[in-house]
């Protein structure tokens, strides 16, 4: 099996990518829409639920399932296990879409879209003024500086494609740019570990200035700690669908022992993950909370059913090493983190005096066609440049 | 090579001691905010309001906020049925079979305010005489302060193609004297909303409690409801019947400050963080030979 990186070639524009563009073509044009009408007309959003839709997933669970690339490099550079490197590419590509998407939602959310300059800038001119004790500031400025690092992570794929390119100047630029970037890889890498680590445990913080109006089942000082861990697992996830699902329509080497092993370092983090929040619950004396039997209580029993089943399929050898049990454990773990950021910020918030909120047809379609967009992206890079690893056999490049 | 149990185990137990240190609910001292000695503030009084409307008007055109006329059936009329991007100041009626109260509401002017905890880069603050204001050229329309405020105080004006937050801010236009009164303390015809620095306004409050004990709920809301709130009410109904959810003492911020002054403190957990992985990384890299790591990113 070649481990080395292959771009899988052939036509971007097929039956199938040709539907999923124009997903994204319509939300584009309702994105345009959202700007020319404002936020009441467009959204469902109000003064009792001002974040919904596109705060809840494109943002918090975007970047949650973003985290592959994180999850990886710490699995590969810092527990050393080199040999999973052919996943970390795509993990990495996955994680570079993911987050600026989310950046992109941001600024589709936002209501003055235009003063974001102002957050890498600070109150400029007037300096000096930020306030540092904004959970929001510092999620805000770790994703900005992490969607960078991603692509710069990334960049090495590009750059080997075009040191080969017949344009000379490119082809000296890579060249170039593929050394320093050799150079300085470890303080990149690092940078992709140290900033997700604090904004995805800080996204947990924001919620907790929510506090008094957020349900005792989610309301926890270790909401960092949880939010912390659940991306990373979340992580591990998404690169076990990833890959399945590359392997399945690229006709690539599904590397299913290596996700078995992936898996299963999900499931200890599913474990570690349920016992802290039991643990948590049963020390501050909310256990009855679950019992209640309201709406509450039920989202709360479904994310822990969501976490028990892979928690469960995950620690069996057996049913490890089969590819299909291994890809629907992924999506169980993917549906329980999801639903776990939506309970947080969404359903469990309560602001009270009969506020409701439920999203607006064009906000859907907003939300389904960036993930379309996304999902052509990544099509359109692997197809021309070298991320999934190679085909078992040295197979023609088309 | 799959994992052995001993080096997964290890490599767990490193990573969850960081993540521990990292985010752990870790009590670092957050002392508790008092209002300022010349903090302005608003007492309220149940009893003495008889629903009026004067201070909503008197608001309107201190603020120049438009007419709100999108009830229903009140097109012909100014009628916000809450505080809203028209309306920074309300009289809402609570009724219970015989029980009747009207309540104001506007902005609590909070001793330890979540909005100003929430704010990126400083819209909101806490100025002098301890008035929250909103700085417009500040405000990237986050609405986190929406999130934050435990009273539901900062609207978003969802109108608007450059929407501003509205919200009460003690028309600090009217500010230059510490003595100036608010629109709606100036109008009110019963003294049923007053203004004044926080600790006269608190002093009164607990001289009509001793006073008329009989008149009241024993207990003067904001004195030290989450932290303290510079508005301050007395009310013959229950205060949670006039949509005052919360009473406990603990301000709004306190525990996540708590915990990310904890971790963030001096930047020290990051920076420490960040060389401990740029070690690991340079040690694994010499040990795993060049070829494994290089360019492979």
């Amino acid at each position: 099996m070649s481990g080395r990186a292959e771009a899988v070639g052939g036509p971007i524009l097929t039956k199938a990518t040709r539907w999923i563009l124009w997903v994204g073509i319509i939300g584009a044009i309702l994105i345009l829409w959202r700007f020319a009408v404002g936020l009441g007309r467009s959204t469902g959003l109000n003064d009792g639920y001002p974040w919904g839709l596109w705060i809840s997933f494109d943002v918090v669970t975007g970047t949650a399932l973003g985290c592959g690339g994180f999850a990886m490099a710490l699995l590969v550079y810092i527990f050393n296990k080199g040999k999973y490197h052919p996943l970390v590419r795509p993990a990495i590509l996955t994680s570079a879409l993911g987050y600026s998407m989310a950046g992109l939602a941001i600024a589709i959310d936002v209501g003055r879209p235009w003063h974001i300059w102002r957050i890498p800038l600070g109150g400029f001119p007037d300096m000096g003024k930020y306030n540092w004790n904004s959970a929001l500031l510092e999620v805000a400025l770790c994703v900005m500086a992490y969607v960078i690092v991603l692509w710069i992570e990334l960049s090495p794929a590009f750059f080997e494609k075009w040191k080969d390119s017949p344009k000379e100047g490119l082809a000296n630029f890579s060249r170039k740019a593929y050394g320093i970037i050799n150079k300085l890889l470890i303080w990149i890498i690092a940078l992709g570990v140290l900033l997700p680590t604090m904004h995805q445990s800080s996204l947990g913080s924001l919620m907790l200035l929510s506090g008094p109006r957020l349900h005792g089942l989610w309301n926890t000082p270790f909401l960092p700690l949880l939010f912390l861990i659940s991306c990373i697992a979340m992580g591990y996830a998404v690169v076990v669908i990833e890959s399945a699902l590359a392997s399945r329509f690229f006709n690539r080497p599904s590397h299913t022992s290596m996700l078995a092993n992936i898996g299963k370092v999900a499931a200890y983090l599913i474990w570690i993950f349920l016992a802290l929040r039991l643990v948590d619950l049963v020390v501050r004396g909310r256990l009855g909370l679950m019992f209640q039997f309201n709406s509450y209580s039920l989202m709360f029993w479904l994310e822990i059913i969501c976490l028990l089943v892979p928690g469960v399929m995950l620690m069996n050898d057996q049913k490890r090493q089969d590819l299909g049990n291994l890809f629907r454990a992924a999506m169980m773990l993917v549906i329980a983190g999801t639903l776990y950021r939506f309970d947080t910020y969404l359903v469990a918030f309560m602001p009270g005096e009969n506020f409701s909120y439920f999203p607006t047809v064009p906000e859907m379609f907003v939300t389904i066609g960036i993930v379309a967009i996304e999902i052509m992206l990544y099509v359109a890079l692997v197809t021309v440049f070298p991320i999934l690893a190679g085909r078992p056999t040295t197979a023609e490049a088309h | 090579m799959a994992f052995d149990r001993r080096s997964l185990l290890k490599g767990m137990a490193t990573a969850s001691a960081a993540a521990v240190a990292s985010a752990s609910p870790v009590k670092a001292a957050r002392e508790r905010k008092v209002a300022p000695a010349d903090a302005r503030g608003m007492l309220y009084d149940t009893t003495l309001c008889i629903g009026c409307k004067a201070c909503v008007r008197a608001c309107k055109e201190a603020n120049e906020m438009p007419a709100d006329t999108r009830t229903p059936g009140m097109e012909n009329y100014d009628a916000p049925t809450d505080l809203n991007e028209f309306t920074k100041n309300i009289i809402k009626l609570y009724k219970e079979g015989d029980r009747r109260s009207y309540v104001k509401r506007q902005c609590m002017q909070c001793v330890d305010p979540a909005c100003v905890g929430a704010c990126m880069i400083g819209a909101f603050r806490k100025e002098k005489y301890g008035v929250i204001t909103w700085d417009k050229d500040r405000c990237i329309g986050c609405r986190y302060c929406q999130m934050a405020c435990p009273f539901n105080v900062p609207k978003f004006e969802w109108s608007s193609l450059n929407p501003d937050i509205v919200k009460c801010e003690y028309c600090r236009q009217r500010a230059g004297d510490k003595q100036w009164e608010p629109a709606c303390c100036e109008v009110c015809p019963r003294e049923a909303v007053i203004a004044g620095t926080y600790e006269e306004l608190l002093t009164e409050a607990k001289r009509r409690l001793a006073e008329y004990p009989d008149r009241y709920e024993p207990k003067i809301y904001g004195e030290k409801d989450l932290g303290g709130t510079q508005v301050l009410y007395l009310s013959h109904v229950p205060f949670e019947k006039l949509g005052f959810r919360f009473d406990s003492e603990e301000p709004v911020p306190e525990m996540q400050q708590t915990i990310q002054h904890g971790v963030y403190q001096g930047f020290i957990a990051p920076a420490a963080l960040y060389a401990m992985l740029g070690v690991v990384l340079w040690r694994n890299r010499r040990k795993d030979g060049a070829e494994e790591t290089d360019g492979e990113a």
